[in-house]
């Protein structure tokens, strides 16, 4: 397909795909040099850790003291959560993309895409909105 | 010839193994091994499952949760939530260049992804609700599956759909691309619309639960169920990911399932060696490496069972 016949949505969701990638992978790799280094100190001592990746989620939340949702943000300034800021901004690209696309949808009068992409937008908020919590068995 | 890719093989399976005995035998309270050890053997594990995954023609994140689950001390929650990471970079990356070069079709790709990405957040959550055992004997069986699914099912470059059905018309789903082998310009559209997307609510399901990518079921759906030329299949695959595994991605990192200490070196090395994968690929013979990707997945694939079953702890 030569480039004019790529439609114009699809060209404006990949060129925000790949700086959001790239600016994505730069922090995480950033944050964890931070980590690694002890920069910033962490909220749970690194030596530790192997005492907490054995348990399952839930029960690593409860035995470090840790709030599940984005609890996380208040612990920014620690190494540890520190890298939490890339991996949500990756989690957020694909979010990002679809809302650069939604314009583009409407001026063309593509109500059924616009719909689409709108629903996908709200199912990937709801998803990091932190409101759909899995508890204990 | 045989003998060296025998050896590859051996090299690849004798440290997992290792590994697993390793992981086995130490707690971590008693464990001799400094903390920095396992990041370290994930990045070089992730990094060689990169090569492994772009020579064998798989995602990362299908190698990643078996391997690194069944053969690393880490619960599968952290392991899941880490695979889902792994599966989602590799979709970003590849992403821009498939949408741009229009092998990766958005129109494609938004209904489908709707319905994985929703049905990905139940699946996230089941999973991360169920007790190990069950997750590692509903993966072994999964990993099997995927075996199975890579030795038998059948692909067609350019399948023919005689009538394109009444759901993908009045969605416009259709395209052109240009395949360079050829020079030819290839159209295509597509058929059996409302049954693919049926389908896809299981795939959005098990890409969830087991944080594994779905390529190996996206693929056959795109290609031999819609009808979709394979190379449009395989990219909008891919670009599909990005979504679906973003959805679940959220869930795993909402509850706790996700620890920078597993994932940042996961994707580092997942990332790179897709890299050397990539430059591996114009000399290795695909074929080959393909079975021994298989051989491993099988390997994996009865751990875990075994895992789950209390057979091989």
């Amino acid at each position: 397909m030569t480039k004019h016949q790529i439609k114009e949505e699809q060209i404006a969701y990949a060129k925000w795909l790949d700086w959001g990638m790239k600016i994505g992978l730069l922090l995480l790799i950033l944050t964890f040099i931070i980590y690694l280094t002890g920069i910033l100190s962490p909220q749970i001592p690194i030596s530790d850790l192997p005492k907490y990746w054995k348990l399952k989620a839930h029960e690593y939340l409860s035995s470090a003291g840790i709030k599940p949702g984005w609890a996380w943000v208040s612990m920014v300034t620690k190494g540890d959560f520190l890298n939490f800021v890339p991996v949500a901004f990756l989690g957020a690209v694909t979010i990002l993309c679809y809302v650069r696309i939604l314009p583009i949808f409407l001026k063309k009068k593509d109500i059924a895409y616009f719909i689409f992409a709108l629903a996908e937008c709200l199912i990937l908020i709801l998803a990091a909105s932190g409101l759909l919590h899995v508890g204990g068995h | 010839m045989k003998i060296r890719y025998l050896s590859l093989f051996l090299i690849l399976i004798i440290p997992l193994f290792a590994t697993s005995v390793f992981a086995d035998s130490m707690t971590p309270t008693d464990s001799s091994m400094p903390w920095w050890a396992w990041p370290l053997i994930l990045f070089i594990v992730t990094f060689i499952l990169g090569v492994l995954a772009v020579l064998g023609g798989v995602g990362g994140g299908v190698l990643f949760v078996p391997i690194v689950g069944g053969f690393f001390p880490f619960n599968m929650d952290f392991v899941r939530g880490a695979g889902l990471f792994v599966a989602l970079a590799g979709a970003l990356a590849a992403g821009p260049g498939l949408l741009k070069r229009g092998f990766a079709d958005l129109r494609l790709a938004i209904p489908l992804a709707l319905i994985a990405s929703a049905s990905a957040i139940v699946g996230a959550m089941i999973g991360l609700a169920l007790p190990p055992h069950v997750v590692n004997i509903a993966l072994g069986g999964t990993i099997l599956m995927i075996v199975a699914i890579m030795l038998l099912a059948k692909k067609s470059e350019y399948p023919e759909v005689k009538k394109a059905d009444a759901l993908s018309q009045a969605l416009k789903i259709s395209g052109i691309y240009n395949e360079i082998s050829t020079g030819k310009e290839i159209e295509w559209k597509v058929h059996r619309t409302p049954q693919a997307m049926i389908l896809f609510i299981a795939i959005g399901i098990m890409a969830g639960m087991f944080g594994l990518g779905a390529g190996w079921a996206n693929v056959p759906v795109l290609n031999l169920l819609m009808g979709a030329p394979l190379k449009v299949s395989v990219a909008t695959s891919k670009f599909l990911l990005s979504i679906t595994d973003t959805s679940a991605a959220w869930i795993y990192l909402n509850n706790g399932a996700v620890l920078p200490m597993m994932v940042a070196p996961s994707v580092v090395g997942i990332m790179l060696g897709s890299v050397v994968g990539v430059r591996i690929l114009a000399v290795a013979k695909p074929k080959v490496v393909r079975y021994i990707v298989i051989a491993m997945l099988l390997f994996a694939g009865v751990r875990a069972l075994l895992k789950g079953l209390g057979i091989w702890k």
